[in-house]
Formats: structure tokens, C-alpha cells, sequence
């Protein structure tokens, strides 16, 4: 299992561990982690706009070097995945984006959109699968109880990201019950915990992250796992004092399981 | 100068968002986790983009507030996509000269030890030009 | 010698604003062949009609070409004129000069010059024209109704009534449909089982009336006036004429945690169950699934308190053959499924539930014995929210872009019953227009709001987040223009309506069509709403599309109207415009046979003569019969040896009419 793969600027500074981790996890399951050799920040959110072009280079260019080494191409920061994987979509939708960056990059192979993008967690479930992932955990998590948190970037749009029921999730549980602890559900765990405007205005990331937190808390669990720095950071450094919980990266917990940590 | 129903037209073409699609319903406003941090809402984007009323969008705090978390793209009944619209107000007064939300003078006073870098790039990417 | 007239209508200023028919009737003129042209105000009137019988005899016409609107709207009426005049009816043609000219075009010059190609077009191909004559078949005086709601049960009776026999197949173990679950109707609160059980029984008890439930038509072939259809009967392994309906069985069944289908799985029933008390028939049926001596061989307690002696552990399922000669679809409908909304919380709360639940926790049959509880910890709910469209109108690919028409009227009796039995509980309703077209209709939703204080939000929620065992609704208020929280104890979600799945199965084995959203097709949207394309089925109820009660009723009878006036004929005169396979051309390469979506091309073998020693063959060829061929065309399309054609389209008028267009 061979994957092209595309930390992220954040997975190189601030967020070591959730890179190290993964990549541990990995080799621990058989998964064969290629770092794109030359890969740009993906500008951490995605440019809707029909006539943002420049934005969405770097995102292609790691998009075709995944093509021409002929892997899918994996990703494990939320926003990342989010970006990459709509300019994608674009790429292969809409002709006068295609058209406007091809024309720009000028690459000796036109790119429409061909590499398939997988987040870490499609490629557990999807390539490596959970029953297969629960025999080769030799540190079961047992008695945790561990809410999923999947935020925005995961999950939506559904009609483009395709990665799971956006509405009622069930990856990062499955993950969870995989590593032998008990998943917990609250209604917060695809709600915006405001991070990208925690520059702009704390006070509105603060309440946000906290009613996340304290959704999660309510239902009883013991911390929350999630698959974005951003989302770490605002969970962690804006929730009310009163509501805190560990927010871990799921890596590292599944490191954990593995035996590997 | 551009007259503002000139500005509505390339804020449609822009957002590739048909305000004629809506039906009213309000369901975007709400589900919106920053409702409350707005003077305009979602479904009055919607509203008055399609009437050409851009003047007093580009006044409102509501583009900076957004926090682009699509809740209103997924739910909407109709595939308005309202999140797009504001995110092309936006770009409509940020693209102008001199009208940068972030600058970077002002960012260090800004950052923590733990803030990822993500936070940083993200708000440039949405705040300046 | 061809003696042809020419008559172009005015349709008032319909055509002839935009087409100058005085022009085209001269060009018309001047058409060889053509005897006699002429332009009149309104062809189709009483007057009109006499002018074209008084041409026809005075000129002796040999064959008409009336210039006007599509023959869809007016081909029957001058086919009766000119027989009227002693012509053969097939020796008219109609060149459409509205619909496919003057309605397109705005220029008169253009319009005229089109008029003028469209009315040479129809001339050439009415040379060709033969005198054609409609055959006979003979109808089959019963009819089947499939499904047995309201809609069925309806039809069956107001056919039976007339006299004539009725099946109704349904695939429950019981009759009655939805509206068996339903606790009162809109918009005079009557008890819905009260009105409804009635026509059950009498259904029941009807002796032209006979009812296969349990049961599934799986094939129909013939046409209209002889259809005839394998109705699956499915093992219920109970025998139906003894059993009592006792229901002892069903008390001692140890098997009891099984979902409760008539309660929409709010609470349980045995293995061996009757639907409800008022079920017909009231007959048991054991769930093979749940059944312990089904599924291991052992128990057989229901075998031995049965004292009828009814229990059948090795019923087998049962095939039986009927003939008919009308088919009524009234397969009905079901709320769609609720598990791509869960910005609701439907699957993370039970105290989040759909319009038909709350129906059925408001019913005195129903699991709280009509005491409205909430499903999770059985309290009082002392706050409801009612969220309305809830997969209507929607452009997404999660919902149905229709309307379902019936759940602002449900929400609004729901909320009303509501506030009537306990005052001490607020209702809010979630709505985005309150829609109430129907007789006494909009006065009831006045009066929930005016008398019964139930409070009308004009927004959506766009979250229900489930905390502390209560249900936090997240909403736009848009007249107030504020996000609304509200405290609730339980959702209330009007889930939209969907055609039964069975539908799209049903079509394809009657041949009827079905639109994108899986109802049924209508022959005419306006002027034939009861009848499906496919003559001899015919649509009642939420099958052709969302309907209420009332509503269905009467479409229902509606039907049952048409499929008396089909019944009472005892010969069908058939289309002659059908495919006729040339058999000396035919080589027997089965491709019409493969491509009619009728049914109507079979093949036989055929004793030929040829020149020879040998002097005769035989040979497979393609045999049509009339009655079912409804002259679609394609097998003449696909018969790679021009031995198939269609009388009154045959390649040679159609390739005339070609040649005028393009001369």
C-alpha cells in the first residue's frame, strides 16, 4: 500500500506529533508514506470563488505530482484535505478553472483532476479496513471513553468530499471501537469550532470551541481526538476553563494502540 | 465606479451562486454558528445580493465574521451555497486597493506559542490580497 | 383520382395573428390533388364542422386536410366530422399550424411560409391515406386493484358497486394502508379508523370484492380488455379460512421483541401477530424471520393453543392466475427515510420523531395507549417543536423537489390535538410557507394558530442538538429576523412523502410510465388525470402523485368512473394505426420483438411457397397483434429489413411528407 503524501506546512512546525504519529501508525500497518518531494502550502482554506486561480496552484501542482508518480495522494491535516481535495473536484469539474490553470502552469501532461485524494482515515478504513486494523492492536484503549471531533473541513460539502455521512459521521467512532475504547456521540461533533477566525475574533472561537468542548463533556467523554491543528489549538486554547478537556490527535492515540508510540 | 447592480452581477458570477434558487426558507441563518457575531445574515446575503443592495454588505462586519464552516452550503434545501456569496462580497472589497482587513504589521501582537501556522495563513488568505 | 379539401382555422387570433390564412388556404389551392381550400374562424365549432361535411359532399372529397391546432387536441373531433360526411375517418389529416407555427413564431411572413410547408406536408401524406377500420376485442369483466389503501379500497368498491368483479392484491398482511395508522383526519378531526374500518369491512364483505393480502402481483401480460396476471399469494402460515382472529396464538408467541411494523417499531410484537384489532382479514401471520420454530424447529406453542386448528408451519407460497380487464395502481406512498437529515438528531434521539410516529403516540391502539409520552423516558413533553418540509422542495440530493401537499395540514392538526389534551405544552411549527388550498382547509390552520395558540415561526431549523435529555432547536426566525433556541422536549419532524418502492416494478410490468420521481404518469395532466398512458391501467391515489384524504377519495372514485366505462363495453374498438410485419420481407431476427415495449410481436413459424423442387419452407415470421400494438413505431424503426411498417405512418407517407417539406 503505497501512498504519494502531503503533510501540510502546520505538520512540519506546530504539529510534529500529529505527523510523527501517523507515520509510525503506518509502518506499523503496512501503509508505504512518500513525502511529495516538493510540496507548497495549500493556503490552509479553500478559495470558492469561481475566479480565484492563483489560489488553487499549489494544491494541483501537489495534485500532479502525485499523478505522475502514479499513487493516490494522502493527506492527514483536515485542511489540507479539504483544500486539495475540492481544487480536485474543480480541476475536474469545471472547464474554465481547468482550463485557466493548466494554461498557466503550462504542465507537459494537461491535469483534469485524475489522482484520487484520500485522507489517513478513508486510507484505514477504506484500504487497510478496521476489523484488520483491530487485530493489530496490541495496547487496547479499554475503558476510554473518547468523543470524535470532525468540525467543517472533513465533511462538507458532502457532495464534494464524499467522506463520510456529513451529517452523522462514523469513521473516527469505528476508528475508535478499532482501537477497543468506547466512542462517544454528541450532537456538537460537526459543528464549526471557529478556528479560522481566532485571529479575527476570539471571542466568537471561544464560544464556539467551548460549546463544542462541553458537548462532548456532557455526554461523558474523556477527551475528544481530532484530525486538524487548528481545531487542537482553538479546542484547547479557547475553551472556558470550566469545560477543558485533552484534545488529542487521533495519531497519536492510534499509535498508542499500536504499540508504537 | 461601478454602480452597486454592476457589483451584484460580478458578485453572482463570482460566488457561481444563483440567487433565484432560494426560496426563503432561512434554514442557512438558522444553522449559522456565527449568527450571533453578524449584522447581516446568511439568508440576507442571499436576499440582497439578488436585489443589488452590495453598498451596505461591504459595510457589514457579517464578511469578516463568517467562519467559512459550510454548515449552510450542506443544509440548504435549495443548493443556494450562501457561504460563497458572502466569501465573494468579501473578495469584492478586499481585491479593492488599500482595503486589506489583516495587516501584517499587526500579526505578531497576534500569535501565541502553540498558534499553528495554519491560522495565520488561512487569515491572510481570507482577510487581505 | 385523388379529390382532396384544405381547411385552415383562424383559431381566432390564435393563428391567424401570426399566419395569414388566406395565403395559405390559396398555396393550398393550388396543391395538385387539391379540390377545394378555405379558411374559417373557428374550424372546431358547429358551424365550422357543417362547412367541412357540406365540402365533403359538395365537392366529393376524397380526403380532408384541416390546417389548425395539434391533433392532440382535435384529431377525434373531425375524425368524426368527415365520418359524419361518409368519408372513412382515416382519410383526414391534420397539419398543426398552432402549437408547432403561429404559438412560435412572431413574425408573419415566417409564420405564414411555415403554414403554408406544414399544409403541403399533410397533403401529400393524406394521398397515401387508406380507409382503415378499428378492430374488435372482447373485454374481460373484472377488474384488479393493486394495493389496498384508502385509494384501493375505494376504487374496488366503486366498481363493485357497478356490478363487476374486483381483486384487490396487497402486499401487507392486511388491508387499510396508511391511513390505518392515522389518528384523526383534517380538516374535521374525525377518527380516522372510525371512517376508514367501515370500507374495510364492507370491502370485506362485498361478494364481488375478492382480497389477496399478504400477496404480490408479480406478472401481467395481455392488454387492455384481457390482461392477465400471476399473483404471488406469500406463505403466511396461518390458514386463512380457518383461522378466527382470536388471537390466542398471538398472547402465548414467546418470540415478542420484534418490531412492531404498525407502530412504526415504537414498540414490539410476537412472531405470530395480527397487524391490529381491526385488521381484514383478521387473520395471523407468523414473521418466518422471528418464528423459533421456523428458525430452529423447536416450540410450536402457537400449533397447540390454536383451536381451529389453523396453524400451517409448511405453508408454501401460492401462485394463482386471474384474468381482467382493467388494472387499477394505487400503490400508495411512504414517508422517506430520515437518515440523511441528521442535522435533526432523528437517529441520535428517540424523542426526535416523524409526523407518522407521532401519530401513531397519539393513538389510543398505538404503544402509549394514546397518551403522548416521549419515547425515551415516557414524561409528559411540556415543549414541541414541529419542523415542516423536511425533504420537500428540495434542490439537493437528499430530498424530493416536489411539495408533499399534506404536511402543513397534518402539522397544523397535530399541533391543534396537541394544545386541546394538554394546554400546559407549548407548540411552536418551523414553516416556510404554510400551504392550505382545500375547502375549510386555511380556516383550520387560523384556528390553530388563533384559538389553540400554537406558535408559527416563519424559518427552519438548521440544528437540534440533543443535550441534558432535552432537545436544543436551533432556527431562523425570519420576521423577526433573530436565531431562535428553544428548549425543546421533542422534535416533530413532517417528513416528505415518496412513492411505495414498489412502484418503479408495478410500471415496468404494466408497461405505464413513471416520472423522475417514481409517480405515476398521467395520460393527460388536465384532461385525463386517471388514467395512465397504457390503455386499461388506471391510477388512484398518492401513486400519480402527494394527495390527502379527501382528495384521494375522489380520485379514486374518478378512476373507478373509468374503469366501469371500460368494463361496461363488451367489445373495445382497437387503434388501426399499428405495425404490420411484411412476412415475405421478414428474415425472423426477433429485433421488433426485442424492442416493442408492448408485447405485442410474437413470432410463428410460417409455411412459405418458393420456387423449386422443394416448393415450400418454413420459415419464423413476425405476427402483431393489433389489439396490443399501440402504434409507437419503433419496431419499424428497428427492423433491419423494412418488413415491419405501421398503418397510417408507413414509410412512404412519411418519406412524401419528407419530399413536400423539403421541396
Amino acid at each position: 500500500m503505497t501512498f504519494s503524501y502531503y503533510p501540510g506546512c502546520t505538520l512540519k512546525t506546530k504539529a510534529k506529533d500529529l505527523d510523527m504519529y501517523a507515520r509510525r501508525s503506518a509502518q506499523a500497518l503496512g501503509i508505504d508514506m512518500q513525502e511529495l518531494a516538493e510540496w507548497q502550502c495549500c493556503g490552509a482554506v479553500y478559495p470558492q470563488a469561481k475566479d480565484e486561480i492563483a489560489t488553487k496552484l499549489s494544491s494541483v501542482r501537489a495534485l500532479m505530482s502525485a499523478r505522475d508518480a502514479g499513487h493516490d495522494l494522502m493527506t492527514l491535516c483536515s485542511a489540507c484535505h479539504h483544500v486539495i481535495k475540492r481544487v480536485n473536484n474543480d480541476m475536474a469539474t469545471d472547464t474554465d478553472i481547468r482550463m485557466k490553470v493548466n494554461n498557466y502552469i503550462k504542465p507537459e501532461l494537461e491535469y483534469s483532476g485524475e489522482t484520487k485524494v484520500v485522507h489517513y482515515l478513508e486510507v484505514l478504513r477504506d484500504y487497510v479496513g478496521f476489523d484488520e486494523l483491530a487485530k493489530k492492536v496490541v495496547n487496547p484503549l479499554k475503558g476510554k471513553k473518547i468523543a470524535a471531533y470532525y468540525g467543517c473541513l472533513l465533511l462538507r460539502p458532502g457532495s464534494v468530499m464524499q467522506f463520510d455521512d456529513a451529517e452523522n459521521p462514523s469513521i473516527m467512532e469505528d476508528l475508535i471501537k478499532a482501537m477497543g475504547a468506547t466512542p462517544v456521540l454528541y450532537a456538537n461533533r460537526n459543528e464549526c469550532c471557529g478556528g479560522y477566525v481566532t485571529l479575527e475574533n476570539r471571542p466568537t472561537a471561544q464560544r464556539r470551541a467551548t460549546s463544542v468542548v462541553s458537548s462532548a463533556k456532557a455526554a461523558g467523554a474523556d477527551c475528544i481526538i481530532t484530525a486538524c491543528p487548528l481545531c487542537m489549538y482553538n479546542l484547547d486554547a479557547n475553551c472556558d476553563e470550566s469545560q477543558k478537556l485533552p484534545i488529542i490527535y487521533f495519531t497519536e492515540l492510534l499509535a498508542e494502540a499500536l504499540g508504537v508510540k | 465606479m461601478q454602480t452597486e447592480k454592476e457589483m451584484a452581477n460580478d458578485i453572482i458570477r463570482r460566488s457561481g451562486v444563483n440567487p433565484l434558487k432560494c426560496m426563503k426558507c432561512g434554514k442557512c441563518s438558522g444553522t449559522c454558528p456565527a449568527y450571533e457575531d453578524m449584522d447581516y445574515h446568511p439568508h440576507q446575503f442571499v436576499s440582497m445580493v439578488q436585489k443589488g443592495r452590495i453598498n451596505e454588505l461591504l459595510q457589514s462586519k457579517s464578511i469578516w465574521t463568517c467562519l467559512s464552516c459550510f454548515a449552510c452550503i450542506e443544509r440548504c434545501p435549495r443548493s443556494v451555497e450562501p457561504a460563497k456569496i458572502i466569501e465573494a462580497v468579501r473578495l469584492e472589497l478586499i481585491r479593492r486597493q488599500g482595503c486589506n482587513h489583516l495587516k501584517s504589521d499587526a500579526i505578531p501582537e497576534l500569535l501565541d506559542d502553540k498558534l499553528p501556522q495554519q491560522a495565520i495563513v488561512s487569515a491572510f488568505r481570507k482577510y487581505s490580497k | 383520382m385523388h379529390r382532396i379539401g384544405v381547411f385552415v382555422c383562424w383559431c381566432g387570433t390564435n393563428i391567424a395573428a401570426t399566419v395569414d390564412v388566406k395565403a395559405v388556404a390559396e398555396a393550398a389551392r393550388k396543391e395538385p390533388g387539391v379540390v377545394f381550400a378555405t379558411d374559417y374562424q373557428y374550424m372546431c365549432s358547429e358551424a365550422g364542422q357543417a362547412l367541412i361535411r357540406q365540402a365533403i359532399k359538395d365537392n366529393a372529397l376524397t380526403g380532408v386536410v384541416i390546417c389548425s391546432c395539434s391533433p392532440r387536441m382535435h384529431e377525434a373531433t373531425f375524425r368524426k366530422t368527415v365520418q359524419a360526411a361518409g368519408l372513412n375517418p382515416y382519410m383526414l389529416e391534420i397539419a398543426n399550424i398552432r402549437e408547432q407555427c403561429s404559438w412560435i413564431h412572431k413574425d408573419i411572413k415566417e409564420g405564414t411560409e411555415k403554414a403554408i410547408i406544414l399544409a403541403r406536408t399533410a397533403i401529400a401524406k393524406v394521398m397515401l391515406n387508406k380507409p382503415l377500420t378499428a378492430g374488435e376485442s372482447a373485454v374481460t369483466k373484472r377488474a384488479l386493484v393493486i394495493g389496498g389503501g384508502i385509494a384501493g379500497i375505494q376504487s374496488a368498491l366503486d366498481i363493485a358497486e357497478a356490478g363487476y368483479e374486483v381483486d384487490i392484491v396487497e402486499k401487507q398482511p392486511t388491508i387499510g394502508g396508511k391511513m390505518t395508522q392515522i389518528d384523526k383526519t383534517f380538516p374535521t378531526l374525525d377518527c380516522a379508523a372510525c371512517i376508514l374500518t367501515p370500507k374495510m369491512v364492507d370491502a370485506a364483505q362485498n361478494e364481488k370484492i375478492k382480497i389477496f393480502s399478504y400477496s404480490q402481483v408479480e406478472e401481467v401480460k395481455g392488454f387492455v380488455g384481457s390482461f392477465k396476471a400471476k399473483i404471488r399469494k406469500k406463505a403466511r402460515f396461518v390458514d386463512e379460512n380457518l383461522c378466527t382472529g382470536c388471537g390466542d396464538c398471538t398472547s402465548k408467541c414467546p418470540s415478542k421483541k420484534n418490531k412492531n411494523e404498525f407502530n412504526l417499531g415504537l414498540d414490539n410484537r410476537p412472531a405470530i401477530y395480527i397487524p391490529f384489532a381491526q385488521a381484514v382479514p383478521k387473520v395471523a401471520v407468523i414473521d418466518a424471520e422471528a418464528c423459533i420454530k421456523k428458525k430452529t424447529g423447536k416450540c410450536g406453542l402457537c400449533e397447540k393453543v390454536c383451536s381451529a386448528g389453523a396453524i400451517k408451519y409448511d405453508q408454501q407460497d401460492e401462485i394463482i392466475e386471474r384474468e381482467y380487464g382493467a388494472i387499477v395502481v394505487a400503490t400508495g406512498f411512504n414517508p422517506i427515510k430520515l437518515d440523511k437529515y441528521d442535522e435533526y438528531a432523528y437517529s441520535q434521539s428517540p424523542d426526535v420523531v416523524t409526523s407518522l410516529e407521532l401519530e401513531r403516540l397519539m393513538n389510543a391502539a398505538g404503544p402509549t395507549q394514546g397518551t403522548l409520552l416521549r419515547p425515551s423516558d415516557g414524561t409528559h413533553p411540556h415543549t414541541i417543536v414541529f419542523i415542516q418540509c423536511v425533504g420537500s422542495r428540495c434542490d439537493d440530493a437528499r430530498g424530493k423537489s416536489y411539495c408533499s401537499k399534506i404536511c402543513c395540514m397534518y402539522t397544523a392538526k397535530h399541533a391543534m390535538l396537541i394544545r386541546e389534551k394538554y394546554p400546559d405544552t407549548d407548540v411552536h411549527v418551523f414553516y416556510i410557507d404554510v400551504r392550505t388550498p382545500g375547502k375549510n382547509f386555511d380556516e383550520f390552520y387560523r384556528r390553530a394558530v388563533e384559538q389553540y395558540g400554537v406558535d408559527y415561526i416563519k424559518g427552519m431549523v438548521g440544528k437540534v442538538i440533543p443535550h441534558d435529555g432535552k432537545l436544543l432547536v436551533q432556527g431562523s426566525d425570519l420576521i423577526s429576523n433573530e436565531q431562535v433556541k428553544i428548549d425543546a422536549d421533542m422534535v416533530v419532524l413532517a417528513a416528505a412523502i415518496e412513492p411505495d418502492p414498489t412502484a418503479r416494478s408495478v410500471a415496468t410490468m404494466l408497461t405505464a410510465s413513471i416520472d423522475t420521481n417514481d409517480f405515476f404518469t398521467e395520460a393527460h395532466p388536465k384532461l385525463r388525470p386517471v388514467e395512465s398512458p397504457t390503455a386499461g391501467v388506471f391510477l388512484s391515489g398518492v401513486c400519480q402523485g402527494p394527495k390527502d384524504i379527501p382528495e384521494t377519495v375522489a380520485q379514486a372514485s374518478a378512476c373507478a368512473a373509468k374503469v366501469i366505462g371500460l368494463l361496461a363495453k363488451d367489445k373495445l374498438l382497437s387503434n388501426p394505426c399499428v405495425a404490420r410485419a411484411d412476412e415475405s420481407l421478414c428474415s425472423g431476427c426477433s429485433v421488433c420483438q426485442n424492442v416493442c415495449p408492448y408485447g405485442a410481436i410474437t413470432y410463428e413459424d410460417r409455411e412459405f411457397r418458393i420456387p423449386g423442387p422443394k416448393r415450400s419452407e418454413i420459415r419464423r415470421v413476425a405476427q402483431v397483434n393489433e389489439a396490443v400494438c399501440q402504434g409507437c413505431g419503433a419496431c419499424t424503426v428497428a427492423c433491419p429489413s423494412g418488413a415491419m411498417d405501421l398503418k397510417g405512418f408507413s414509410t412512404k407517407q412519411i418519406m412524401a411528407e419528407v419530399d413536400a417539406i423539403c421541396r
